[in-house]
């Protein structure tokens, strides 16, 4: 069995976004990167299923350029394998999904993040999979090998289930899918720098949107403060003045 | 041509959220000269289904072929994709929750379509197409535009105003012919939470951190939360200290959510934390620190002890 897990690179999450050129693109100054953090989860998990046996070989791929090459060795210093860079900017979802396509056909299981933590587009592996023509899961929260099926703990809209499905899979991982992140070791990160990265050349693919601009949130207007011992006041503020009681 | 909006059921019945999706998808018709068309998968009665009509749907597509129920991602894209093709959808809109999120990607492939996931509005112009989303979970906001000739979007809960009008719908039974190879999801066991107000649908939360100092504090914040009818929520070390119940874990990294009124008592307001409730329309926070970030966040807010404020604020809501 062979697991390709997808690795977005994205902006640490403290980041205080901020953007230039008149609000039409991020301003990436003195951004810290680290890999999105379902994916580092999403890597923690194939981990651990490479560990219980009977898996062969863990990739890592991303759809970047030169610079998120020290993400991807981050995730080899965690324990994959080797990893793949398809060398082109991300632009949009369907792009990134169209470049991801041509490299993860092979594999039994792919493992997606729900979300980036930059563009939130909740799009990628689902993407994927369809182009693939692959199975999928969303919002998954647990997922095991047994023998040439997935057992795998879902989120539904009110609830949780317990599935059984067939691979090729495309699951798309959110909260639960593993307790915290592995932090790489030394010697993981010594190891990682002989493991292989391999580049490939994008293909020719358009995306299907494109970002206008961007807006900050209106500032807040200052907190209003009640006294502690006058606590009641609140519930008729929140009554009568927000309406929202 | 027309809009086609996937409307969920919950065991035969619609949700406010139904509703909202369906008169968003009208306000969208109405400015691109359209109609709404409906789909609705599984067992739903009539009554049930016409009560879409009055938020704007002309016409219901049901789909009752009850292999759907495993909610096989790959087979469920497949028949949704079918009834756009068949109503001519130039838009498709899904709810921004699990299910949405799960197949709007894999319908807008089949489709050929633009994919714009969590708006927060209307299409701020339809030629080109463009429609605000939150991005940076939160922290800021995109004008993106949808370059396709078909456009899918997940609508963020809690965006769009229900708006009624005195509709009829004409429902239809749809057959989406599907192929038994089609679906390999197998369902092996279902646990629904029951008997609580749901986390995502909540238009009221009531929320505690670590400042409740234990798991066995939470009889207050319970009471509360009872007589708002609000949903329970936490940070993440309350439910990393097994505190509360995972379910329970908003932020980042557990559930984002937008109510109307959302109570923090004893949480600091990281940023992690606020990424997934600062799109609430007011946020009370209740903190002993008068520094704690969670004031520059809120809209109310008592700097005190939560033991003692919680009572009074009982009393206060017992007595309204
Ligand atoms: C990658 C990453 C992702 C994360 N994701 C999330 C997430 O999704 N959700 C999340 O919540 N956190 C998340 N965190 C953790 C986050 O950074 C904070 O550590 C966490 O939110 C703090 O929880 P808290 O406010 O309950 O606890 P604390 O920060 O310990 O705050 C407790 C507060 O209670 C107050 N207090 C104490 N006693 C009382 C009292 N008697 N009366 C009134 N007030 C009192 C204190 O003044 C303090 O402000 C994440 C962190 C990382 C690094
Ligand atoms: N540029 C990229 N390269 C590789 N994987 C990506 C990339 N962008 C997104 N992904 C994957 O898709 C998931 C969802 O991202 P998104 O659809 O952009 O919110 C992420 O958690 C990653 O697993």
């Amino acid at each position: 069995m062979k697991i390709l897990v997808l690795i977005s690179n994205v902006p640490d999450t403290t980041t205080k976004v901020r953007f230039t050129g008149d609000n039409t693109s991020f301003d990436d100054a003195g951004v810290q990167w680290i890999i999105n953090p379902w994916d580092e989860l999403a890597l923690t998990r194939a981990m651990e299923l490479k560990e219980a046996g009977g898996v062969d070989k863990i990739t890592v791929a991303n759809v970047g350029e030169k610079t998120t090459e020290p993400t991807l060795r981050k995730a080899l210093a965690v324990g994959a394998d080797d990893a793949i860079r398809v060398d082109v900017p991300a632009r949009d979802a369907y792009f990134v999904a169209r470049q991801l396509a041509e490299v993860a056909k092979d594999y039994d299981l792919i493992l997606a993040g729900i979300e980036a933590s930059d563009y939130n587009g909740n799009a990628v592996g689902g993407m994927l999979a369809e182009m693939l023509d692959f199975n999928s899961v969303s919002a998954v929260s647990g997922i095991s090998i047994d023998g040439d099926k997935f057992t795998v703990n879902r989120e539904i809209d009110g609830g949780s289930q317990l599935l059984s499905i067939t691979g090729p899979l495309v699951a798309i991982v959110q909260k639960g899918i593993a307790k915290e992140p592995r932090i790489p070791a030394m010697r993981g990160i010594m190891m990682a720098r002989k493991k292989p990265l391999n580049v490939v050349a994008a293909v020719d693919a358009h995306e299907k949107t494109s970002y206008v601009n961007y807006e900050l949130p209106a500032p807040k207007a200052a907190c209003k403060m009640v006294d502690e011992e006058n606590a009641k006041e609140l519930i008729t503020l929140l009554h009568e003045e927000a309406k929202v009681l | 041509m027309s809009i086609l909006v996937y409307t969920e059921n919950w065991d035969g019945k619609f949700k406010k959220l139904s509703f909202e999706l369906v008169s968003y998808a009208a306000a969208i018709a109405k400015e691109m000269d359209s109609s709404v068309t409906a789909l609705s998968v599984g067992e739903v009665a009539d009554d049930e289904l016409n009560k879409l009509a009055n938020y704007g749907a002309s016409k219901v597509l049901k789909l009752e072929d009850n292999r759907f129920g495993s909610l096989d991602n790959k087979a469920l894209s497949k028949a949704i994709a079918a009834a756009a093709n068949k109503e001519g959808a130039k838009v498709v809109v899904f709810a921004h929750d699990n299910l949405g999120k799960a197949l709007a990607p894999r319908v807008s492939v089949k489709l050929d379509a633009g994919l714009v996931s969590g708006a927060t509005a209307l299409p701020s112009s339809f030629d080109p197409f463009v429609i605000k989303k939150k991005v940076f979970t939160g922290k800021a906001f995109a004008n993106v535009q949808i370059n396709a000739d078909i456009k899918v979007v997940t609508l963020s809960q809690n965006s769009f105003e229900l708006a009624e009008t005195a509709g009829t719908a004409t429902i239809e039974a749809f057959d989406a012919a599907a192929d038994d190879a089609d679906f390999n999801t197998v369902v092996n066991e279902t646990n629904k939470i029951t008997g609580k107000v749901l986390l995502n649908d909540a238009e009221i939360v009531v929320s505690g951190g670590r400042g409740m100092k234990s798991g066995d504090n939470w009889g207050g914040l319970e009471e509360l939360a009872d007589l708002l009818g609000a949903g329970m929520a936490c940070s993440r070390p309350v439910s990393d200290e097994g505190w509360r119940s995972h379910t329970e874990h908003v932020g980042q990294t557990g559930k984002i959510i937008a109510p109307n009124l959302y109570f923090a008592f004893g949480i600091s307001g990281a940023i992690q934390h606020l990424g997934g409730v600062s799109s609430s329309k007011v946020i009370v926070a209740i903190n002993k620190d008068p520094e704690a970030p969670i004031f520059e966040a809120a809209d109310y807010g008592i700097v005190g002890d939560v033991f003692k404020v919680l009572p009074q604020l009982i009393d206060a809501v017992k007595a309204m």
